[in-house]
């Protein structure tokens, strides 16, 4: 297979598990290239691509920048803090005032869930998902199972646990299908008011207790508590959501077993993780920032090939 | 469908020794040159002419394998889109004398993508082009080369397979295959 079945990278739920290996052998030669002296290759020249971020975003759009410019297309930047949306614009008019300046390519973050997917049947370019709201974050999925995979080849048959919040993570949600469609078995892990009612549909297991997750899995990867989405209180405070769910040096000693540690940042140390951990020769935080550029590149430049001249 | 052996496996193999010595020829001892095989289906050469090369010298010369699919000018032009290969360059280029070993010689695009490809990794004192067929007469760009394998006159239409045992093959051998006409 040379081609994506899909036109848009809207969530992992769309793509098939061969895209997601087409997706990530492109992956493995990009990330050679951006080792190379000259980390740059001139495919996407004729591309110009609008990175258009409705939410802040350090990594993701750092992430996406670079791997547009190492494919040496043109980009835009826009942010909603300092634009015409303050003073009322819709979305739909935003966009379109933007593709009218001949733009191929639009990578979107949004807080509405479903924004990308309206998106893409509005306009003409070809989308990429950068996370809508507590939906999905499809090439945060796709670097997290590439990072595993290239620590542990095969995802077939692994136990990968998420731990934490989510119920407001788009990072859970893509992780799980992504996880799911290459394999692998998944738990979720969290106190029962951050875990969704409906989520053992997505045949995944449950548990309540971190110990317990811990013990089961292969891989843990940490999310972080989302509070600037909580508009309830979930639990009594942040110092006992760390005393129950915090994961810590001293806990991963006492599991008999050395699992691989992920995050998806940012990292509230002391919270979620402690420092000793998201430091240790275990956690593969920084290589997933890494794979980032790499999934990111292959991403973008599997859907060029699909936009013919 | 019309298929015609151009090398059969002795004489391929013969051709093979002969580029060689022109090699040696130019390049004596191999001290400052370097040989880069262009994948997909250039490296199956490549490692032929390493081999002999080897035993010819006595010594274990290095080969890198580069990979031009993100430098074609072709990408989003073609109707099958190309599937990438890997690119392991084990030696620095800067300065040296490289050798790019390909098997057809054709329009001379994939020779040119090849040029760009290498730049990324150094900037080299001499390039010259080995390439074991050269179709007479179809080339798009001003790109020749350096030692020639055989030179065949095609026509556009016409296809030049190669099979290598690498692959599966029984043996070695070269064809031209001609198209009926629609």
């Amino acid at each position: 297979m040379t081609n994506l079945s899909v036109n848009h990278l809207l969530g992992i739920k769309d793509l098939t598990a061969d895209d997601i290996q087409l997706i990530f052998q492109t992956a493995d030669h990009f990330k050679e290239v951006i080792n190379r002296p000259i980390k740059k290759v001139p495919s996407l020249r004729d591309i110009t691509i609008a990175n258009i971020f409705f939410e802040n975003s350090t990594r993701t759009k750092l992430s996406f920048e670079l791997a547009e410019k190492r494919l040496s297309a043109d980009v835009i930047n826009f942010s909603s803090s300092n634009s015409s949306v303050k003073k009322g614009e819709t979305l739909l008019d935003t966009v379109n005032n933007i593709l009218s300046m001949k733009v191929d390519m639009v990578v979107m973050r949004h807080s509405s869930p479903g924004a990308a997917h309206f998106l893409s049947r509005h306009i003409d370019a070809n989308i990429v998902n950068a996370g809508d709201g507590t939906h999905e974050h499809p090439t945060q999925a796709l670097l997290d199972t590439y990072s595993i995979r290239e620590k542990i080849q095969e995802l077939k048959g692994k136990k990968v646990a998420i731990i934490g919040d989510i119920l407001h993570s788009r990072v859970a949600l893509s992780n799980i299908y992504a996880l799911k469609k290459l394999g692998a078995e998944v738990m979720v892990c969290g106190p029962a008011t951050l875990l969704p009612k409906y989520i053992s549909e997505l045949g995944v297991q449950i548990s309540w207790d971190v110990r317990e997750a811990l013990e089961w899995c292969d891989v843990a990867n940490i999310l972080r508590i989302q509070l600037e989405r909580q508009q309830l209180k979930y639990f009594p405070s942040l110092r006992e959501y760390s005393l129950y769910y915090g994961v810590n040096k001293k806990l991963l000693d006492s599991l008999g077993k050395e699992i691989i540690v992920m995050h998806p940042g940012p990292i509230n140390r002391g919270v979620e993780i402690s420092s000793d951990v998201a430091d240790s020769k275990q956690s593969i935080i920084l290589n997933q920032v890494e794979n980032g550029v790499a999934i990111r590149m292959a991403v973008l430049y599997l859907l060029a090939q699909k936009r013919q001249n | 469908m019309e298929k015609r052996l151009i090398l059969d496996t002795d004489l391929l193999q013969i051709t093979i020794n002969r580029l060689v010595e022109e090699l040696i020829e130019n390049h004596k001892d191999f001290q400052d040159t370097v040989l880069i095989g262009l994948q997909p289906r250039g490296v199956f050469l490549a490692k032929r002419i390493q081999n002999r090369l080897n035993e010819r010298l006595n010594k274990e010369l290095p080969l890198g394998l580069l990979d031009t699919t993100f430098y074609r000018d072709d990408f989003r032009r073609r109707d099958t889109p190309l599937k990438a290969n890997a690119t392991k360059i084990p030696f620095i280029i800067e300065d040296k004398k490289v050798i790019l070993i390909d098997d057809v010689l054709f329009t001379g695009r994939t020779v040119r993508a090849a040029l760009d490809a290498m730049i990324a990794f150094g900037r080299p004192r001499l390039v010259e082009l080995l390439t074991f067929i050269d179709r007479k007469y179809t080339r798009d760009l001003p790109i020749q080369p350096d030692y020639v394998g055989i030179r065949v006159n095609t026509i556009k239409t016409q296809r030049v397979l190669v099979e290598w045992t690498d692959q599966g093959a029984e043996n070695d051998k070269i064809w031209l295959v001609t198209n009926e006409e629609k």
